[in-house]
């Protein structure tokens, strides 16, 4: 079973929503939709869902053309960033409600709602109004009226955005092991790099209406294709500063490094240089980092750790920082860099070189 | 959004539109008949082309007829609005008393229209009538039936009291959903009860009253029962709106011709009106929308 | 500019509280320094909406005062408080342009123009809408709205605080480094007093210099953000900061010594005889796996997270959760796991026990 999109695009009064898009969906995985508000994740899923037209390309399920047909004649399920639940009936007939429109009789009807149920960890509440219960319990409900039916597709449009930070955290775990128990293809939007992590599996990163790289979660954020994906993929924002590579070395701003590892095969020219928060440092971490004269703007405490917000020249820097730093603002910082930490992009944009770490780093997870 | 995944909608609207094709075009087309003919009864008509037309846009009948009616619209309009607005302004926001607003409002929307002429027509009378008997014992010299601005009076109170209630429920409506916050900040802005009327809860209520106004507008323009009830028109013609006029001309005079030529320029008339209402409200939708 | 006391605060919905549960803010005495930043932090319905509604006078308390420097503002309207507030969602004046949005609580106090239009073009530059002036605020995306909104906060100097209710909710994580360094560039720059309530930890850890842990109507403690990492007085504290929470395990305590299931852990300090259910507590990012030091762990799952991984496993039945380093290979022979004696927290009841040092 796969959902396979070809050659998609959506445009809506001359505009485009969706750029023309190829994705295959395979069967029993995760797929993240991953990019900021606006971006196309919504109307990606409705593309999926049926519940919009595209406006070219054709949209198969198992192999068979389901473009034009209806939602619903699709099995599939949707949850929504609001929590969708019917406010008159009980937890229990919200869960049975998909159940009865199809017209199974009473008794798989109540396995099926009390096997959901338990897996949800709704049972001590079947018999409850959903406004009686709490964001986190609502949006369970939310989740197992969609699961329920058994849909081949579950589609989550930011399921946990209103929900508290702490429960946010809860379901974030509970939600890749309701995946795996479904065995359906689940597709997850998010806003959040750190929620596409957690759930793992697949991630498509979208940049105003053009999915900018599809692949598994952790190649995606370790050797993104381009600038887009390595910006929508890090939170903090990704670091960059241009640099040039002459023969042997790469100059990024003040310091110059060996061209060593894929550095070494680029041709020379002008390049731009990036690197995640959490790899900047305070001290220098390796023989090979290289040091930055930075101005510290503000500096913020998560309790365990230190953001520095940087200037190096015309580029604001944030740096992730182990320890609690108490350093003035507006003083003047080293920090260090270790070039294995760098992915350098060309002009175009395009990955030119991944950073050398990643690379090692994934061969250890395969 | 709103491309059809199939067209099996259409069969079930079909129904209304073969309804809707008998009670409203097939009637339509007669009158169509009526204006471009003349007819002396036994099925026998003359072409006369757009004559009636002519007859009916420069007849000083109409004109007058219709400066009364633009009139009425126009007084009953500045009234109501305002009045609405206030209203809604003022009505409690939650609880018992709101509910009970609500019902008491919605009591005159619910009583037919020619039972309201008829309890009007009473209630001014200075014999019998509540309202005429007091103003006469107050020494002042009220009978709708003789004096045309005590008629004018009596008709325009009438329509106040029977619709500003649908003003005022539909901008209570606007106001409801107007979150909280915004009366805190305004509260912290030190805004002025004119700053927040004006720039909260006005352009929140503006596109349920551009449908009020709407609304008010059509009614008013055709407004016919009430002011037959109470008035009949009069006292001579001082009454006489739109669609009395059109009536008297055909069933009163049986002048078929110009009567469906005028009530083919009347539909005309609220048809283009409703038509600018309509575009302005989207427009002001799509802004919303960006 | 003023200090805000609350003295024996406490407020109830209920027109007749009788009991505790009927409290929805448990009462309460706390100081707000002048030119603090605060964060008030708490899952939704733990009171600290209710008591944002009270300091800016939304809400009068069922009892006790409210204080702005000596003067009792209980029964004063939000209006003569003067002090500023940024909600949830974006509160502008659809109909009026970018700047008459910021300059219009200026002129409701009738404020000199010129002075207005000098101090809306700072704040316009401080919040980097200079280009959008002229525009009619309707039509803007939600992150330019809440900066407007942000904008109104900071306009008048002369404010007693400037409170802030879950402001960047609707804002993209993007932008929301970049209006919380802002908040903080202001904090500095002016010094006003700032209270921002939020459920997000990060925001409140990151924002403020006093962050204050609310659960159930009741402050649980006030501290740093590194007091409240390392040294949480409550263990919900420990959950509610940290991402994942604190671990909390089961024990008895006996001198520098606890006991899980049996097995030993060393503690950083020395503790008297303790009564009620022990708990230690430990935060996953000093818990690390080895080959045979400390407790036995069997690993459930791992989780990449980008800069580190999250290891959720069960020590002695009791879930653990371990953060490593990215990068560190988590090999088959890693079936145990040791903690900082230092960084353990020691609790009886749920609240935290002061140990002495250990000699």
């Amino acid at each position: 079973m796969a959902l396979e999109l070809q050659n998609v695009s959506r445009l809506v009064e001359g505009r485009v929503h969706i750029h023309l898009t190829s994705l295959t969906l395979q069967k029993g995985t995760m797929n993240v939709l991953l990019g900021p508000t606006l971006s196309g994740k919504t109307s990606l899923m409705r593309l999926m869902a049926g519940l919009d037209a595209p406006t070219t390309g054709r949209i198969l399920w198992d192999g068979r053309d389901v473009t034009g047909m209806r939602v619903q004649d699709r099995k599939v399920a949707m949850v929504y960033q609001q929590f969708i639940n019917y406010p008159g009936l009980t937890v229990y007939e919200n869960i049975a409600s998909p159940l009865r429109i199809m017209g199974r009789d009473a008794a798989s009807i109540d396995k099926a709602v009390r096997d959901t149920a338990e897996m949800m960890r709704l049972t001590p509440m079947l018999q409850r109004k959903p406004l009686e219960l709490s964001g986190g319990q609502q949006q369970r409900c939310a989740l197992a009226r969609a699961l329920v039916k058994g849909a081949g597709l579950v589609l989550l449009d930011e399921p946990l955005a209103n929900l508290d930070y702490k429960l946010r955290e809860e379901l974030r775990i509970e939600i890749p092991r309701i995946f795996e128990a479904s065995g359906a293809i689940f597709v997850y939007a998010t806003t959040e790099p750190e929620e596409a992590l957690l759930l793992g599996g697949n991630t498509a990163a979208l940049h105003e209406g053009r999915v900018t790289q599809f692949g598994p979660t952790p190649q995606v954020y370790r050797q993104p294709a381009d600038m887009t994906t390595a910006r929508v993929f890090s939170d903090p924002p990704m670091n960059f500063l241009p640099c040039v590579k002459t023969f042997a070395q790469v100059a990024l701003g003040e310091a110059t490094t060996p061209a060593s590892g894929a550095f070494a095969d680029l041709p020379d020219g002008s390049y731009t240089a990036g690197f995640r928060a959490n790899h900047l440092s305070l001290q220098p971490h390796s023989a090979h980092a290289l040091p930055f004269r930075c101005k510290l703007g503000v500096t913020e405490i998560t309790g365990s750790e230190t953001f520095l917000h940087l200037s190096h020249g015309a580029d604001t820097w944030v740096g992730l920082v182990h320890g609690v730093q108490n350093l003035a603002d507006g003083d003047e910082v080293t920090v260090w860099l270790d070039p294995a930490h760098v992915y350098l992009f060309d002009a175009a944009g395009q990955l030119a070189a991944p950073a050398a770490y990643a690379q090692s780093d994934l061969k250890g997870a395969a | 959004m709103n491309k059809t995944q199939n067209n099996k909608a259409w069969f079930l609207v079909l129904p209304v539109l073969v309804v809707v094709a008998f009670s409203a075009v097939l009637p339509l087309m007669t009158v169509v008949n009526y204006a471009l003919n003349d007819t002396f009864g036994n099925n026998q008509f003359f072409w006369v082309g757009l004559e009636w037309f002519e007859e009916m846009v420069t007849s000083s009948r109409l004109h007058d007829a219709l400066g009364r009616q633009i009139l009425f619209s126009a007084i009953i309009l500045a009234i109501e609005v305002p009045l609405g607005i206030y209203i809604a302004l003022n009505m409690p926001k939650s609880g018992f008393w709101a509910s009970f607003c609500l019902v008491l409002m919605s009591l005159p929307l619910l009583i037919p229209f020619n039972v309201v002429g008829t309890i009007w027509q009473i209630f001014g009378r200075v014999d019998i009538g509540l309202l005429g008997h007091t103003l006469a014992a107050l020494g002042i010299d009220y009978n709708y039936t003789n004096d045309p601005f005590d008629a004018w009076m009596t008709v325009i109170v009438m329509d106040v009291w029977h619709w500003t209630s649908l003003v005022a429920l539909l901008a209570y409506a606007g106001l409801q959903s107007i979150p909280q916050a915004y009366y805190q900040a305004a509260k912290i802005d030190q805004a002025s009860r004119w700053a927040v009327f004006r720039y909260i809860e006005l352009p929140k209520m503006q596109g349920v009253l551009l449908i009020a106004i709407l609304l008010r507008f059509m009614d008013s323009f055709m407004i016919y029962t009430e002011p037959f009830v109470v008035t009949g028109g009069g006292p001579g013609n001082a009454t006489t709106f739109l669609s009395i006029d059109l009536v008297k001309m055909a069933i009163g005079q049986f002048d078929l011709g110009p009567a469906a030529a005028f009530s083919l320029m009347y539909f005309l008339v609220i048809l283009l009106v409703s038509w600018v209402f309509f575009t302005v409200m989207t427009n002001l939708d799509r802004q919303e929308q960006k | 500019m003023a200090q805000i006391t609350l003295k024996n605060l406490a407020h109830s919905y209920s027109p007749n509280p009788s009991k505790d549960a009927d409290f929805a803010l448990k009462e309460m005495d706390h100081v707000w320094q002048d030119g603090g930043a605060y964060a008030l932090l708490g899952s939704s319905g733990c009171g600290k909406t209710t008591l944002l509604n009270i300091i800016s006078g939304l809400l009068r308390p069922s009892q006790g005062r409210v204080l702005f420097g000596d003067r009792d503002v209980t029964d004063a309207a939000t209006s003569e408080r003067n002090i500023a507030q940024v909600f949830q969602f974006p509160v502008v004046y659809d109909t009026m342009t970018v700047r008459d949005n910021l300059a219009f609580p200026l002129r409701n106090r009738g404020m000199d123009p010129k002075y207005i239009a000098d101090r809306v073009q700072a704040i316009a530059q401080m919040i980097g809408m200079e280009a959008t002036l002229n525009r009619k605020a309707q039509g803007l995306t939600a992150d330019a709205k809440q900066k407007i909104s942000l904008g109104r906060g900071m306009v008048r100097e002369d404010v007693n605080a400037i409170l802030f209710d879950e402001p960047l909710t609707v804002i993209d994580p993007h932008m929301k480094w970049e209006l919380r360094t802002q908040l903080k560039k202001l904090h500095r720059d002016f010094g006003h007093t700032m209270i921002y309530v939020t459920h997000d930890q990060t925001e409140a850890l990151t924002f403020a210099d006093k962050v204050v842990v609310m659960y159930d109507g009741r402050v649980v403690q006030m501290g740093t953000p590194e007091e409240l990492f390392e040294t949480p007085q409550h263990t919900f504290v420990g959950y509610f900061i940290g991402s994942p929470g604190m671990n909390l395990l089961f024990a008895q305590i006996d001198g520098n010594t606890a006991h899980v299931q049996g097995q030993a852990v060393a503690l950083g300090a020395s503790y008297a005889p303790l009564a009620g259910r022990t708990q230690i507590g430990i935060r996953p990012e000093y818990t690390r796996l080895t080959a045979g030091e400390g407790l036995p762990v069997s690993i459930k799952r791992v989780e990449d997270v980008g800069r580190h991984r999250l290891i959720r496993a069960e020590v002695l039945g009791q879930p653990l959760s371990i953060v490593a380093p990215e990068g560190q290979e988590i090999g088959a022979d890693l079936t145990h796991v040791a903690f900082a004696p230092e960084k353990i927290n020691v609790y009886a009841d749920e609240w935290r026990v002061q140990g002495e040092a250990a000699r």
